[in-house]
């Protein structure tokens, strides 16, 4: 029996399968952060919050830009207006004194109260011209304004003038007038100086006007012979009104962006950072050294974080003419690194011990390399989470401070301080406060939403956990 | 167990020990000393008081007398208000902020709680995302912000109903104290719903869930006695640290509302520069809130017998 020899043939050489075929690829390779991001662009309100956070970081950085008003400049003739559209000035003649009007004789019979309250002149907020005919036996009058209707319960406050002449029936109003509504009361007065029940009411809305000198002397014109009577003068326009010195609000709010913004982007940069540092050195090293700057940290985490951060501030001080915005930058970052340290060791203890990391050191790769190439990318999407959650709490921080009186000095705005000096005039003008409030909830609100996504999209193992 | 709370009670003196040492650190790191603000101009004057406050001995043996008198429990006498000492102010004003505090720790996690629980049981319908909405801004909106919108809500209500209805500022009654507590609660009440959600999303698909509702118990036997007595210790674990951010969240609601509490005695202690007050109220907060945390650490010892071992 002989066997054949084997000969191999060029067919035994071709490959078995056709391996192209089987390896083709179904869906487009994709790297870990264009996956992500394919994830968080289906989360729409991930998305609806990203284009938030851009559109308040354009207002604070080129808001300034666009709306000219200086933020510390005081329009004192629109103090605690509300948003609105521009006001406009009517240009009258120079005041001229007016002689009021004087009756010859009292009347017989008739009501005590003084009737048909009515104006003697057109009213402006240059003067309110009052006069009415004289009650019976009234001894004098007393003249009251109100910004509210005071007839429900007779709420009339202080009276605005007395007049002690039975025969005097007019009144001329030149104080601090403003173009809203006000309740103009009189009230009869009897021998004695006592009121007497009734009175006359009229509600009177002034029109705003000046004379040329004046709208010249405001800055409204630039010259007091181009205008004439009559004609219409713009005054500085406040789209979303003045606070209680009369400061533009827009401009307030784009500045005060500024201050709140850089604090809740560059502290949680930098403690953030701080924290990588801190936390891949003890993780890296290990051993004694590893528990020791470990229970450093802890001790700093253990600290009551307001009190200190209050204590900070006091502690690093401010200057005349700072803004305080430093020493809340140091404070914040020299107490809030130690959460990050703590969850980089983490990381860093975790990864050291992976396949990978081992392989690569096996091949000569130094420290340096290995924390650069390996250790730094496989956490940089949880260091990003946590960045995201850090920046409404840095700007939650800052709001809190100058809300106690402890953040940023006048004048300089944010939107805590500008919270702080609105709730003190809340009741009369709550724009000054609702405002910056507003601004503050809506930049934290869209950041915790981000950052939401930001978690979901990224961090396929921090998914559903609070 | 015991060697357990021994153990945290010792680390819980360090961390005072630490805070106490970072206050004094802070306090003398500030430019100038106390008194330069005072209206003393007579040299003489000036180096009696500072020996009555010990202000002209080195700063190691301050640190000293300092360390001394506060494990008396002895914080030293007010700056601003001579002759009244610190312990009886915090005596005097510390009630008033617990008693809020309490109060809205008991409607933030009662609240909480029961959001939480809810917005489970209907996930994904509409109750669970209107509470999930609320929740979110619950957790953006400032704590002063709340307080403000608050007190001008009460105001308008007042004047709308043509009486006062509640209290709009101040302290003394159970009625005074309600809408402060339930608008310092409310962060808090937002975290735990949230903490309590995903909680109970979890205990609903575990196994002995399942096993429950296999033998056929009743579903309301079922959710009480399985699923929420579990439910519920991740949310009394962060009821420690969560009294650290209901005390200084404190100090917001006190100052708007105008409680006379040691929140806001402590802001105007703060814009006055009191020293003695500012040392002695941080002390004091930052000793108290570590042992809140280190307390509910050991109750939940008592609650879950698993952690115990560790």
């Amino acid at each position: 029996m002989s066997a054949t020899p084997f000969r191999p043939s060029a067919a035994d050489f071709a490959p078995a399968t056709n391996r192209s075929a089987r390896d083709a690829q179904l869906r487009p390779s994709l790297s870990y952060w264009q996956d992500a991001w394919q994830r968080l662009r289906r989360n729409t309100r991930a998305v609806a919050s990203l284009a938030v956070v851009v559109l308040f970081v354009l207002f604070a950085v080129a808001g300034p830009w666009l709306w000219r008003a200086d933020p510390a400049a005081q329009d004192v003739n629109q103090i605690s207006r509300g948003p609105g559209p521009a006001l406009a000035a009517r240009i009258v003649e120079p005041y001229a004194a007016w002689a009021g009007v004087t009756v010859p004789a009292l009347p017989d019979g008739g009501p005590t109260t003084p009737v048909d309250l009515r104006l003697a002149d057109a009213p402006t907020t240059e003067a309110v011209r009052l006069q009415w005919e004289p009650g019976q036996g009234a001894a004098g009058y007393r003249v009251y304004r109100n910004l509210y209707d005071p007839s429900p319960d007779r709420a009339l406050g202080l009276p605005l003038a007395e007049i002690f002449d039975p025969k005097r029936v007019s009144f001329e109003d030149r104080f601090d007038l403003h173009p809203e509504r006000y309740w103009y009361s009189v009230v009869a007065l009897n021998a004695k100086g006592d009121e007497t029940h009734d009175y006359a009411g009229l509600v009177v809305q002034p029109e705003l006007a000046t004379s040329a000198a004046d709208a010249a002397s405001f800055g409204w014109i630039a010259d007091a012979t181009a205008v004439r009577v009559g004609d219409v003068v713009a005054l500085p326009y406040h789209p979303l009104g003045t606070d209680y010195l009369g400061r533009d609000m827009l401009a307030r709010l784009m500045y005060g962006a500024r201050v709140s913004l850089f604090i809740g982007f560059v502290a949680p940069f930098l403690f953030v950072l701080l924290g990588i540092v801190y936390g891949s050195a003890a993780g890296f090293t290990g051993g004694r050294v590893d528990q020791l700057l470990m229970r450093f940290a802890d001790f700093v985490l253990a600290l009551p974080f307001l009190l200190f951060m209050i204590l900070f501030k006091i502690a690093f001080g401010i200057g005349p003419g700072e803004s305080g915005i430093a020493p809340m930058l140091i404070a914040l970052v020299l107490l809030s690194w130690p959460s990050t340290a703590r969850l980089v060791r983490g990381q860093v203890l975790q990864i050291r011990g992976e396949g990978y990391v081992g392989a690569s050191r096996l091949l000569g790769a130094r420290t340096g390399y290995l924390v650069l190439r390996h250790m730094i990318p496989n956490t940089f999407g949880v260091i990003l989470v946590t960045l995201t959650f850090e920046v409404p709490r840095a700007i939650f921080t800052e709001a809190f401070l100058s809300f106690i009186g402890m953040g940023v000095a006048p004048p300089t705005a944010s939107w805590g301080s500008m919270s702080n000096e609105g709730i003190k005039t809340m009741l009369a003008h709550p724009h000054e406060l609702l405002l910056p409030a507003l601004f503050i909830s809506v930049t934290v609100l869209a950041l915790n939403l981000l950052g939401d996504g930001l978690r979901d999209a990224l961090d396929v193992r921090m998914r559903g956990r609070e | 167990m015991f060697g357990y709370v021994l153990k945290r009670l010792a680390q819980g003196l360090v961390t005072i020990w630490f805070i106490a040492t970072a206050t004094f650190v802070a306090m003398h790191a500030v430019p100038g000393d106390p008194l330069s603000g005072e209206k003393i101009t007579n040299a003489e004057i000036r180096a009696n008081v500072a020996a009555r406050y010990g202000l002209d001995r080195p700063i190691l043996e301050q640190y000293g007398i300092y360390m001394g008198a506060m494990l008396r429990g002895d914080f030293g006498i007010s700056y601003t208000q001579q002759n009244r000492r610190v312990n009886d102010i915090i005596r005097e004003n510390f009630p008033v902020s617990a008693t809020l505090g309490v109060l809205a720790l008991a409607f933030a996690t009662f609240g909480g709680i029961l959001f939480g629980a809810l917005t489970a049981i209907y996930r994904n319908r509409l109750p669970d995302t209107v509470i999930m909405f609320l929740v979110i801004v619950g957790i953006s909106v400032p704590s002063f912000v709340l307080a403000a919108l608050a007190q001008l809500g009460l105001v308008t209500l007042n004047s709308a109903v043509g009486r006062s209805l509640l209290p709009v500022a101040g302290w003394g009654t159970v009625w005074h104290m309600l809408v402060p507590a339930l608008v310092l609660g409310l962060s808090t009440m937002a975290y735990l719903t949230r903490l309590m959600r995903s909680s109970m999303l979890e205990i609903t698909s575990s196994d002995f869930v399942r096993t429950a509702r296999a033998k056929g118990l009743p579903p309301t036997r079922i959710f009480l006695k399985h699923q929420l007595r579990n439910a519920i210790l991740p949310v009394v674990t962060v009821l420690g640290p969560q009294v650290a951010l209901i005390t200084t969240g404190g100090f917001v609601v006190e100052l708007v509302f105008a409680i006379p509490g040691l929140g806001r005695y402590y802001v105007e202690a703060v814009q006055q520069l009191d020293y003695t007050v500012i040392m002695g109220t941080t002390v004091f907060y930052g000793a108290f809130l570590v042992l809140m945390v280190i307390a509910v650490d050991i109750v939940y010892g008592f609650i879950d017998p698993r952690v115990a071992v560790e």
